[in-house]
């Protein structure tokens, strides 16, 4: 023991590579937790650079300032459905007098008589929007670049929870303050929860501890907001950096990068200062935000009265899907059997419907990988061009999201437009049934153009705007060649081709065990890589080269059953 | 076996062993020559880039005193709301422009002055392989072997059965209360249910609730229900009542007098209204928003939360929306003196629909 703390401070004194107050504390820290073990193995890590790794990150800085603008919050806030009287001499003048819940009235207070309270308020709310804004987009960066394949499955299982948590903290949070709007949202929400069979009933008594609205439900949001889905969150995101340092983050593809190093900066200092600049900028943002603009002045709808409600009233937009949803279906679908209600035009849009969607999204990194087969680990993201299906499913995808959020608002595009309210939920009737058909279709065609002029570039390289003569008198374009590092990204992409269709019955004509599941899987390869387009060889640019500038490209999308092998080419 | 995808390139089973060598792919060109910044070379670009920070950073500096500053000199505790507005604005550029500038300024360092080269680590597979990996087995027989669980079923199983159970006794107890008295049988009555000696100022012969306004709690004469506008009605005397907010989330009714020859009445239902005067529940059959939105010329009822449309001449049945269900009539008629009161409850569970809603 005393060996090391010697040989520490005379490499202090000896030889200063660094001050002498870091390197005491280093020392100081080394010999009792280990720390220079620590430093060595993590401050010159590599992480890689792409503006849209940003986006996690704004996801965790919001979140960040979603705690201590929160904690300020909770210094002020009375979590008590209580009735009270606004008191005569505070602000605002609409509510001195008016019975509202004590939840109402301190939110109400905070607002108008505690310094900076309304800041935080503002603050908090606008934090809540962009930390699952960032996080849903965020996702989607995971999901059209294959970020979620081989070794990040369960990463992006961890990242998925989270998204769920945080609907749940923004439903919960939103609830609080007891306004009119607060209180409808949890009247819907409790509609919802009485859908469901068999328990339904027992489950909103639960939520409400007896009969809606009851006293209870505001002390209850306010722990769950504040102590156990934070608390839950917090853990996550630990858990999800944690698995990003050890499995290191991906990168782009580009020349020098492989699926066995990371190209970038080092932790200390580019990586420190850019994401921890970052996260005042993103604090910073939100700060002004919180100054300038307004948002859910309580005061103007007034406490919740369930009498009450005001038209056009939108939820947090995180929320406007599942009121679409709600919206969109038609009230058929509601039976009696055997004396018990089941009210499938609840169940099906609140429950069902976001169950399948989730679910998928969920499930997805596995559906791709039973599909692939791929047992290989994989560290350098896809180019969504070049994984067509994929990036059609995510766009199929998005556009069902898309069109329950504007069946959530369609009140509103009703009279912005000046259109009839029940032509517009006909229309996204239809639609949420056809558009992502039609999305998968064209966004499939644009990706396969987008591989196919790929090619064209590689092979001819890009257009110059200069047109020469030939001593012959033919006219042509000077074309400027790529060079290799720009090829490499158009070029060095896998090409996954459909499995092949092993024999059902062997050569005995016995059936192998499996041989359903085998043909699904067969099937639903096809279905993710029949189309395709291979990338440009060195042989097909000797050719193009040989044959001069003339060259058409040949890039037709491949079909399987012109193929012999089921071997994929490689990177 | 399982090493094997470790050590090929991308590590793909379904490559054919050295597919990578074969000249038909291009070759991975490595890492592009370092493009040097201006400033790298020109100390007099990297001194702007440092004076620009420094401004930045003093712009923080500057905003976040700016910001207490604020704080002190502007009271909230005055009867005046601009003061509110100004106190929220100045914390707001102090507190934003502070930790904006400080994160620009950062990201700009970064940028502008640290070292721009790239540079590479190496990756390695998260298995660290299959001897590894038959280690760890073999320390989890050894200590199962050492555990001796191996052929003793009932240890095993009072194992589990004691993990099993031990939990319960914390979540019984919590889900337990949660509900209280879990009594759903109150979701099919409401206030306006028929008392035996109720107080008369409430109860019409002591028996059956008088209607009156929302919020003003004042008994409604029929003949000041005017035509085709609706009122909205509360069980006179509820404010007062314990449990005030859950009987209004369930009591709250519409009265609208319509054209009698316009009503579609059912036999049955003849005697539910009072000279084209008929009173809804007021709580939406679909997940139970407030119905609000009356609309005069199709004497229409519109749920703003999402949209259901309920016909007022028909019996309320749905015209449109995710409704499936009519809102409950209430049976109204009136007094000697002409007010409406209830001469029952409803007779089904108002709001949205729950399992047991029939039984
Ligand atoms: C985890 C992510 C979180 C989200 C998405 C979120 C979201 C929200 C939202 C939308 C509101 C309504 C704000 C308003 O009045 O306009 C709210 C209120 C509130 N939140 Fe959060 N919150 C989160 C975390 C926290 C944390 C960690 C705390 C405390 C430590 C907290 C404390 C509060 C309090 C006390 C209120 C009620 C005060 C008020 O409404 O003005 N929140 N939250
Ligand atoms: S609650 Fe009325 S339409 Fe949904």
């Amino acid at each position: 023991m005393t060996e090391t703390s010697a040989s520490g401070r005379s490499a202090a004194t000896a030889d200063p590579i660094v001050p002498k107050p870091v390197s005491g504390t280093v020392d100081y820290l080394d010999q009792r937790v280990g720390a220079a073990s620590m430093i060595k193995g993590l401050a010159r890590k590599i992480f890689p650079d792409h503006w849209s790794f940003l986006l996690g990150e704004i996801a965790l800085y919001s979140f960040i300032v979603l705690l201590l603008s929160g904690i300020f919050l909770t210094m002020f806030f009375v979590p008590s459905m209580a009735e009270v009287h606004y008191p005569e001499d505070a602000l605002p003048v609409t509510m001195q007098g008016i019975e509202m819940s004590e939840a109402f009235a301190s939110t109400v207070y905070m607002s108008f008589h505690v310094r900076g309270g309304l800041l935080m308020r503002q603050i908090h709310h606008w934090a809540a929007l962009l930390f699952v804004a960032s996080m849903v987009i965020h996702m989607l960066r995971v999901f059209f670049t294959g970020a979620f394949r081989k070794p990040r499955e369960l990463n992006y299982l961890v990242g998925f929870s989270m998204l769920i948590l945080s609907l749940l903290a923004g439903l919960t949070g939103y609830s609080l303050p007891d306004d009119v709007l607060s209180g409808n949202g949890l009247r819907i929400t409790d509609g919802v929860v009485k859908s469901i069979p068999i328990i339904g009933s027992y489950m909103s008594y639960m939520v409400f501890g007896g009969e809606f609205p009851g006293t209870d439900v505001i002390p209850r949001m306010f722990t769950l907001h504040i102590l156990l889905i934070p608390g839950l969150i917090l853990a996550l995101v630990a858990l999800h950096l944690f698995l990003v340092f050890w499995q290191k983050h991906t990168q782009y593809p580009g020349p020098g990068r492989t699926d066995k190093n990371v190209v970038g900066y080092p932790l200390f200092p580019v990586y420190m200062a850019k994401a921890g600049g970052f996260f005042f900028i993103v604090f910073g943002v939100l700060a002004l935000m919180g100054g300038i603009m307004s948002i859910n002045a309580v005061w103007n709808y007034g406490p919740f009265d369930p009498a009450l409600v005001s038209a056009g009233a939108q939820p947090d937009w995180y929320m406007l899907f599942l009121e679409g949803s709600l919206r969109l279906m038609p009230g058929q679908p509601e039976f009696v059997i055997l004396g018990w209600t089941l009210s499938l035009n609840v169940l099906i849009p609140a429950v069902v419907l976001p169950g399948l969607l989730f679910t998928f999204l969920g499930a997805y990194p596995f559906i791709e990988r039973a599909v692939t087969k791929d047992m290989g680990e994989h560290h350098v993201l896809d180019r969504p061009r070049n994984t067509a299906t994929r990036t059609s499913l995510g766009a199929a995808f998005l556009s069902v999201f898309i069109v329950l959020l504007i069946a959530g608002s369609n009140d509103l595009v009703a009279t912005h437009f000046g259109l009839s309210l029940n032509a517009i939920t006909w229309a996204l009737r239809v639609l949420i049934f056809v558009l992502p058909v039609v999305v998968f279709i064209i966004t499939k065609r644009i990706c396969l153009a987008l591989q196919r002029k790929d090619r064209e570039v590689v092979l001819h390289g890009h257009e110059t705007g200069q047109v020469r003569r030939t001593a012959d008198g033919k006219f042509y374009e000077v074309h400027q060649p790529l060079d290799e590092y720009e090829r490499w990204i158009k070029v060095g992409h896998h090409v996954y081709r459909p499995l092949q269709l092993a024999a059902r019955e062997d050569a005995n004509g016995v059936r192998r065990p499996g041989g359903h599941l085998d043909n699904l899987r067969t099937s639903f390869s096809r279905f993710f890589y029949e189309d395709r387009v291979e990338p440009v060889t060195p042989t097909e640019i000797a050719a193009a080269h040989g044959n001069g500038h003339a060259e058409i490209t040949e890039g037709e999308p491949t079909h399987a059953g012109e193929l012999t092998s089921t071997g994929g080419t490689s990177r | 076996m399982s090493d094997q995808h470790h050590s090929s390139e991308v590590g793909r089973p379904d490559d054919d062993g050295g597919a990578m060598n074969l000249p038909e792919r291009f070759e991975n060109p490595g890492l592009e020559p370092h493009r040097h910044r201006l400033g790298d070379s020109d100390p007099k670009i990297a001194k702007r880039s440092e004076r620009q920070i420094v401004f930045i950073f003093l712009i923080s500096v500057l905003a976040s005193i700016g910001g207490l500053v604020g704080y002190f000199l502007i009271p909230v505790d005055e009867p005046n709301v601009l003061n509110v507005r100004l106190s929220t604005l100045v914390l707001g550029l102090g507190l934003g422009l502070g930790m904006l500038g400080i994160g620009v300024a950062a990201v700009q360092w970064a940028r502008a002055l640290m070292d721009d080269t790239e540079k590479i680590e190496d990756r390695h597979p998260m298995s660290a392989g299959s001897a590894v990996q038959q280690q760890a087995f073999e320390m989890l027989r050894d200590g199962a072997k050492e555990a001796n669980v191996a052929r003793r079923p009932v240890l095993k199983g009072a194992v589990g059965g004691a993990l099993a159970l031990a939990p319960l006794v914390y979540l019984v107890p919590l889900i337990g209360n949660l509900g209280a008295d879990w009594d759903i049988s109150k979701f099919a009555h409401t206030a306006w249910r028929p008392v035996r000696g109720g107080d008369p100022e409430m109860y019409y012969q002591g028996q059956f609730r008088y209607l009156a306004l929302d919020p003003q709690d004042t008994r409604i004469r029929a003949a000041d229900v005017t035509n085709n506008n609706i009122v909205h009605v509360i069980p006179r005397g509820l404010p007062e009542q314990e449990h005030y907010l859950e009987e209004k989330a369930k009591a709250v009714v519409l009265l609208v007098r319509v054209d009698p020859a316009l009503l579609k009445e059912s036999p049955e239902r003849a005697s539910w209204s009072y000279d084209g005067i008929v009173a809804y529940s007021k709580i939406c059959t679909h997940v139970g928003c407030p119905v609000a939105l009356y609309e005069q010329q199709t004497h229409h009822l519109l749920c703003p939360c999402h949209q259901s449309t309920f016909d007022i001449t028909d019996a309320a049945k749905v015209v449109f929306g995710p409704a499936k269900r009519a809102l409950p009539q209430l049976p109204i008629a009136v007094d000697e003196e002409g007010y409406l009161y209830a001469t029952a409850d409803f007779d089904e569970p108002v709001g949205p629909s729950y399992w047991q809603r029939e039984r």
